[in-house]
Protein backbone atom coordinates (compact mmCIF):
# COMPACT_ATOMS: atom_id res chain seq x y z
CA UNK A 1 0.00 0.00 0.00
CA UNK A 2 1.31 3.69 -0.51
CA UNK A 3 0.65 5.77 2.11
CA UNK A 4 -1.40 8.92 1.69
CA UNK A 5 0.67 12.29 1.63
CA UNK A 6 0.55 13.85 5.13
CA UNK A 7 -2.60 15.87 5.48
CA UNK A 8 -2.26 19.10 6.39
CA UNK A 9 -4.78 21.55 7.59
CA UNK A 10 -5.01 24.80 5.39
CA UNK A 11 -7.11 27.27 7.27
CA UNK A 12 -8.94 30.30 4.56
CA UNK A 13 -6.66 33.09 3.50
CA UNK A 14 -9.19 35.65 4.60
CA UNK A 15 -9.50 35.92 8.54
CA UNK A 16 -11.64 38.83 9.47
CA UNK A 17 -8.70 40.03 11.93
CA UNK A 18 -8.62 43.54 10.04
CA UNK A 19 -9.40 46.60 12.35
CA UNK A 20 -12.61 48.04 12.26
CA UNK A 21 -11.52 51.41 11.36
CA UNK A 22 -10.54 49.83 8.00
CA UNK A 23 -13.68 48.77 7.13
CA UNK A 24 -15.04 52.11 8.03
CA UNK A 25 -12.71 53.83 5.55
CA UNK A 26 -13.42 51.75 3.12
CA UNK A 27 -17.05 52.14 3.63
CA UNK A 28 -16.82 55.54 3.46
CA UNK A 29 -15.00 55.36 0.68
CA UNK A 30 -17.54 53.67 -1.41
CA UNK A 31 -20.18 56.31 -0.08
CA UNK A 32 -17.66 59.40 -1.56
CA UNK A 33 -17.74 57.39 -4.51
CA UNK A 34 -21.72 56.81 -4.81
CA UNK A 35 -22.38 60.26 -3.99
CA UNK A 36 -19.84 61.28 -6.72
CA UNK A 37 -21.97 59.47 -9.35
CA UNK A 38 -25.47 61.23 -8.26
CA UNK A 39 -22.56 64.56 -8.29
CA UNK A 40 -21.74 63.39 -12.53
CA UNK A 41 -25.75 62.90 -12.97
CA UNK A 42 -26.74 66.17 -12.47
CA UNK A 43 -23.32 67.73 -14.57
CA UNK A 44 -23.88 68.73 -17.98
CA UNK A 45 -22.00 66.77 -20.18
CA UNK A 46 -22.82 64.40 -23.45
CA UNK A 47 -24.35 61.09 -23.00
CA UNK A 48 -21.27 59.57 -24.27
CA UNK A 49 -18.63 61.06 -21.09
CA UNK A 50 -21.71 60.55 -19.03
CA UNK A 51 -21.72 56.97 -19.51
CA UNK A 52 -17.70 56.48 -18.91
CA UNK A 53 -17.82 58.70 -15.86
CA UNK A 54 -20.79 56.23 -14.97
CA UNK A 55 -18.89 52.93 -15.70
CA UNK A 56 -15.25 53.81 -14.25
CA UNK A 57 -17.54 55.36 -10.90
CA UNK A 58 -19.20 51.92 -10.33
CA UNK A 59 -15.90 49.84 -11.03
CA UNK A 60 -14.21 51.63 -8.42
CA UNK A 61 -16.74 50.91 -5.75
CA UNK A 62 -17.03 47.25 -6.98
CA UNK A 63 -12.94 46.76 -6.61
CA UNK A 64 -13.28 48.27 -3.24
CA UNK A 65 -16.18 46.01 -2.40
CA UNK A 66 -14.88 42.84 -3.62
CA UNK A 67 -11.36 43.50 -2.34
CA UNK A 68 -12.18 44.43 1.04
CA UNK A 69 -15.57 43.65 2.07
CA UNK A 70 -15.59 40.28 0.39
CA UNK A 71 -11.92 39.69 1.38
CA UNK A 72 -10.80 38.65 -2.07
CA UNK A 73 -7.45 41.06 -1.39
CA UNK A 74 -6.69 38.22 1.32
CA UNK A 75 -7.39 35.01 -0.86
CA UNK A 76 -4.53 33.08 -2.10
CA UNK A 77 -3.32 35.24 -5.45
CA UNK A 78 -4.12 32.53 -7.81
CA UNK A 79 -7.88 32.73 -7.07
CA UNK A 80 -8.35 36.51 -6.94
CA UNK A 81 -6.50 36.09 -10.57
CA UNK A 82 -9.35 33.01 -11.76
CA UNK A 83 -11.87 35.33 -10.23
CA UNK A 84 -10.90 38.79 -12.10
CA UNK A 85 -9.96 36.94 -15.67
CA UNK A 86 -12.89 34.61 -16.15
CA UNK A 87 -15.18 37.08 -15.00
CA UNK A 88 -14.05 39.84 -16.74
CA UNK A 89 -13.08 37.57 -19.91
CA UNK A 90 -16.93 36.09 -19.55
CA UNK A 91 -18.39 40.33 -19.63
CA UNK A 92 -16.38 41.66 -22.52
CA UNK A 93 -17.29 38.67 -24.31
CA UNK A 94 -20.77 39.97 -24.20
CA UNK A 95 -19.86 43.11 -25.59
CA UNK A 96 -19.77 41.51 -29.37
CA UNK A 97 -23.26 42.93 -29.91
CA UNK A 98 -22.89 46.86 -29.48
CA UNK A 99 -22.26 47.38 -33.33
CA UNK A 100 -25.79 46.08 -34.30
CA UNK A 101 -27.52 48.53 -31.59
CA UNK A 102 -25.68 51.20 -33.88
CA UNK A 103 -27.09 50.14 -36.89
CA UNK A 104 -30.79 50.30 -34.93
CA UNK A 105 -30.19 53.54 -34.35
CA UNK A 106 -28.15 54.62 -37.77
CA UNK A 107 -28.65 51.83 -40.14
CA UNK A 108 -26.14 49.57 -41.42
CA UNK A 109 -23.59 50.19 -44.21
CA UNK A 110 -25.00 50.08 -48.03
CA UNK A 111 -28.20 48.91 -45.87
CA UNK A 112 -30.00 51.74 -48.62
CA UNK A 113 -31.16 50.29 -51.67
CA UNK A 114 -29.03 51.80 -54.87
CA UNK A 115 -30.80 53.34 -56.82
CA UNK A 116 -31.96 51.04 -60.38
CA UNK A 117 -31.57 47.97 -58.11
CA UNK A 118 -34.89 46.38 -57.96
CA UNK A 119 -34.91 44.28 -54.30
CA UNK A 120 -36.23 41.07 -54.59
CA UNK B 1 1.51 -4.77 -6.11
CA UNK B 2 1.63 -3.98 -10.05
CA UNK B 3 2.63 -0.76 -10.90
CA UNK B 4 -0.51 -0.13 -12.25
CA UNK B 5 -1.67 -0.59 -8.82
CA UNK B 6 0.47 1.90 -7.51
CA UNK B 7 -0.49 4.62 -9.74
CA UNK B 8 -4.10 3.78 -9.23
CA UNK B 9 -3.55 4.07 -4.99
CA UNK B 10 -1.14 7.06 -5.70
CA UNK B 11 -3.71 8.83 -7.76
CA UNK B 12 -6.75 8.16 -5.02
CA UNK B 13 -4.68 9.15 -2.48
CA UNK B 14 -3.75 12.70 -4.42
CA UNK B 15 -7.53 13.21 -4.23
CA UNK B 16 -7.89 12.89 -0.74
CA UNK B 17 -5.28 15.31 0.86
CA UNK B 18 -8.47 17.14 2.08
CA UNK B 19 -6.51 20.22 0.55
CA UNK B 20 -9.33 22.24 -1.30
CA UNK B 21 -8.29 23.88 -4.69
CA UNK B 22 -7.39 27.27 -3.61
CA UNK B 23 -7.53 26.60 0.15
CA UNK B 24 -10.54 28.01 0.13
CA UNK B 25 -13.80 25.72 2.28
CA UNK B 26 -15.98 24.13 -0.24
CA UNK B 27 -19.28 26.44 0.76
CA UNK B 28 -17.08 29.20 0.07
CA UNK B 29 -15.77 28.18 -3.48
CA UNK B 30 -19.19 26.80 -4.26
CA UNK B 31 -20.83 30.44 -3.50
CA UNK B 32 -17.45 32.39 -5.52
CA UNK B 33 -19.01 30.27 -8.17
CA UNK B 34 -22.10 31.27 -7.97
CA UNK B 35 -21.54 34.35 -7.53
CA UNK B 36 -19.49 34.63 -10.74
CA UNK B 37 -22.11 33.34 -12.86
CA UNK B 38 -24.81 35.44 -11.17
CA UNK B 39 -22.46 38.66 -11.96
CA UNK B 40 -22.66 37.65 -15.60
CA UNK B 41 -26.35 37.03 -15.55
CA UNK B 42 -26.37 40.69 -14.68
CA UNK B 43 -24.00 41.44 -16.54
CA UNK B 44 -26.09 40.64 -19.82
CA UNK B 45 -29.58 42.50 -18.72
CA UNK B 46 -27.30 45.24 -18.25
CA UNK B 47 -25.78 44.86 -21.59
CA UNK B 48 -28.98 43.68 -23.20
CA UNK B 49 -30.35 47.00 -21.66
CA UNK B 50 -27.59 49.52 -22.72
CA UNK B 51 -28.23 47.72 -26.44
CA UNK B 52 -32.15 48.55 -26.34
CA UNK B 53 -31.46 52.07 -24.79
CA UNK B 54 -28.70 53.01 -27.44
CA UNK B 55 -30.85 51.59 -30.27
CA UNK B 56 -34.20 53.35 -29.19
CA UNK B 57 -34.93 56.37 -30.67
CA UNK B 58 -37.55 57.65 -28.15
CA UNK B 59 -35.58 56.21 -24.62
CA UNK B 60 -37.41 58.24 -22.01
CA UNK B 61 -35.86 59.56 -18.81
CA UNK B 62 -38.36 59.46 -16.39
CA UNK B 63 -37.06 60.03 -12.61
CA UNK B 64 -37.39 63.60 -11.64
CA UNK B 65 -36.20 62.19 -8.16
CA UNK B 66 -33.12 60.84 -7.02
CA UNK B 67 -33.93 60.88 -2.78
CA UNK B 68 -35.36 57.56 -2.97
CA UNK B 69 -32.53 56.24 -4.89
CA UNK B 70 -30.40 57.96 -2.62
CA UNK B 71 -31.64 56.32 0.51
CA UNK B 72 -32.15 52.59 -1.24
CA UNK B 73 -28.58 53.11 -1.93
CA UNK B 74 -27.49 54.21 1.38
CA UNK B 75 -29.51 52.13 3.19
CA UNK B 76 -27.42 48.58 1.11
CA UNK B 77 -24.17 49.91 1.21
CA UNK B 78 -24.80 50.21 5.62
CA UNK B 79 -26.04 46.74 5.43
CA UNK B 80 -22.90 45.53 3.48
CA UNK B 81 -21.06 46.70 6.42
CA UNK B 82 -23.50 45.35 9.18
CA UNK B 83 -22.60 41.92 7.63
CA UNK B 84 -19.30 42.46 7.88
CA UNK B 85 -19.48 43.22 11.45
CA UNK B 86 -21.59 40.52 11.96
CA UNK B 87 -18.91 37.68 9.83
CA UNK B 88 -16.59 39.45 12.03
CA UNK B 89 -18.29 38.63 15.76
CA UNK B 90 -18.75 35.43 14.46
CA UNK B 91 -15.32 34.49 13.14
CA UNK B 92 -14.27 35.84 17.00
CA UNK B 93 -16.87 33.41 18.44
CA UNK B 94 -19.19 36.41 19.69
CA UNK B 95 -22.46 34.58 18.80
CA UNK B 96 -24.81 37.25 20.11
CA UNK B 97 -22.79 40.26 18.64
CA UNK B 98 -23.23 38.73 15.09
CA UNK B 99 -26.78 37.36 16.00
CA UNK B 100 -27.68 41.24 16.41
CA UNK B 101 -25.39 42.39 13.35
CA UNK B 102 -26.71 39.96 10.77
CA UNK B 103 -30.33 40.70 12.34
CA UNK B 104 -29.87 44.12 11.81
CA UNK B 105 -28.31 43.29 8.12
CA UNK B 106 -31.90 41.60 7.42
CA UNK B 107 -33.85 44.24 8.47
CA UNK B 108 -31.90 46.81 6.13
CA UNK B 109 -32.66 44.55 3.40
CA UNK B 110 -36.68 44.53 4.52
CA UNK B 111 -36.32 48.60 4.04
CA UNK B 112 -34.68 48.35 1.25
CA UNK B 113 -37.00 46.03 -0.38
CA UNK B 114 -39.77 48.29 0.51
CA UNK B 115 -38.70 51.64 -0.58
CA UNK B 116 -38.40 49.62 -4.03
CA UNK B 117 -41.54 48.51 -4.04
CA UNK B 118 -43.05 52.08 -2.83
CA UNK B 119 -40.58 53.31 -6.08
CA UNK B 120 -42.43 50.66 -8.27
CA UNK B 121 -46.12 51.47 -7.49
CA UNK B 122 -45.24 55.35 -7.89
CA UNK B 123 -44.09 54.48 -11.48
CA UNK B 124 -47.15 51.90 -12.05
CA UNK B 125 -49.29 54.86 -10.58
CA UNK B 126 -47.51 57.33 -13.25
CA UNK B 127 -48.96 54.65 -16.05
CA UNK B 128 -45.64 52.38 -16.29
CA UNK B 129 -46.09 49.30 -16.95
CA UNK B 130 -44.00 46.26 -18.42
CA UNK B 131 -44.65 47.05 -22.36
CA UNK B 132 -46.08 50.77 -21.99
CA UNK B 133 -45.38 53.88 -20.70
CA UNK B 134 -46.66 57.49 -21.16
CA UNK B 135 -42.72 58.73 -22.03
CA UNK B 136 -41.72 56.88 -24.84
CA UNK B 137 -40.31 53.33 -25.76
CA UNK B 138 -42.43 50.48 -24.20
CA UNK B 139 -38.96 48.74 -23.99
CA UNK B 140 -38.32 51.27 -20.96
CA UNK B 141 -40.74 49.32 -18.79
CA UNK B 142 -39.69 45.92 -19.31
CA UNK B 143 -36.09 46.54 -19.27
CA UNK B 144 -36.44 48.53 -15.84
CA UNK B 145 -38.62 46.15 -14.16
CA UNK B 146 -36.64 42.95 -14.77
CA UNK B 147 -33.45 44.44 -13.69
CA UNK B 148 -34.82 45.62 -10.85
CA UNK B 149 -37.05 43.04 -10.08
CA UNK B 150 -33.87 40.59 -10.77
CA UNK B 151 -32.62 42.18 -8.00
CA UNK B 152 -35.16 42.60 -5.78
CA UNK B 153 -35.59 38.99 -5.75
CA UNK B 154 -32.16 38.62 -4.93
CA UNK B 155 -32.88 41.03 -2.03
CA UNK B 156 -35.42 39.37 -0.49
CA UNK B 157 -33.64 35.82 -1.32
CA UNK B 158 -31.09 37.42 0.91
CA UNK B 159 -33.07 38.23 3.56
CA UNK B 160 -34.63 35.08 3.94
CA UNK B 161 -30.88 33.93 3.65
CA UNK B 162 -29.85 35.92 6.64
CA UNK B 163 -32.99 35.22 8.82
CA UNK B 164 -32.37 31.42 8.67
CA UNK B 165 -28.58 31.36 8.54
CA UNK B 166 -28.42 33.76 11.52
CA UNK B 167 -30.69 32.12 13.67
CA UNK B 168 -29.00 28.65 13.53
CA UNK B 169 -26.10 30.65 13.56
CA UNK B 170 -27.26 31.45 17.32
CA UNK B 171 -28.95 27.90 17.95
CA UNK B 172 -25.63 26.12 17.35
CA UNK B 173 -26.74 23.86 14.20
CA UNK B 174 -24.39 26.65 11.75
CA UNK B 175 -21.21 27.88 12.36
CA UNK B 176 -19.24 31.40 11.31
CA UNK B 177 -18.09 29.96 7.93
CA UNK B 178 -21.85 29.63 7.15
CA UNK B 179 -22.36 33.21 8.08
CA UNK B 180 -19.21 33.88 6.06
CA UNK B 181 -21.02 32.25 3.25
CA UNK B 182 -24.12 34.54 3.44
CA UNK B 183 -22.09 37.41 3.74
CA UNK B 184 -20.46 37.04 0.44
CA UNK B 185 -23.74 36.87 -0.76
CA UNK B 186 -25.19 39.90 1.04
CA UNK B 187 -22.21 41.63 -0.11
CA UNK B 188 -22.44 40.72 -4.10
CA UNK B 189 -26.22 41.98 -3.88
CA UNK B 190 -24.97 45.30 -2.81
CA UNK B 191 -22.53 45.36 -5.46
CA UNK B 192 -24.91 44.62 -8.00
CA UNK B 193 -26.89 47.60 -6.82
CA UNK B 194 -23.32 49.87 -7.80
CA UNK B 195 -23.84 49.28 -11.34
CA UNK B 196 -28.08 49.50 -10.97
CA UNK B 197 -28.11 52.62 -9.40
CA UNK B 198 -25.90 54.30 -12.47
CA UNK B 199 -27.08 52.76 -15.38
CA UNK B 200 -31.06 52.40 -15.06
CA UNK B 201 -31.54 55.57 -12.78
CA UNK B 202 -29.27 58.28 -12.99
CA UNK B 203 -28.81 58.05 -16.97
CA UNK B 204 -32.50 58.04 -17.47
CA UNK B 205 -33.00 61.44 -15.22
CA UNK B 206 -34.90 63.94 -16.83
CA UNK B 207 -33.00 67.31 -16.71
Amino acid sequence: MVDAPDVQRHEPAARYTDPIRKYIVIYVCILALAAFQFVIAYSHVDTAAMFARMLFVPLAEAGLALMFFMHLWAEKRGFLLFVVIFTGFVMLAMQYGWTDSYRMELGAPYSQPKSGVVQQ
Amino acid sequence: MSQADLTMEGHAAGLTTGIPPFSIPAKKMAIWLFIIADAATFAACLVAYGFLRNGAPNWPRPFHSITNVVLMTFILLTSSLTMLFGVRAAKASDIGAAFRWTIITAVGGVIFALLHIREWLALIGEGMTLFHNPWGTGLFGSSFFCITGLHLLHVTGGVIALLAVGVRFKGGRYNADDLEVTGLYWHFVDLVWMFVVPFVYLLNLAH
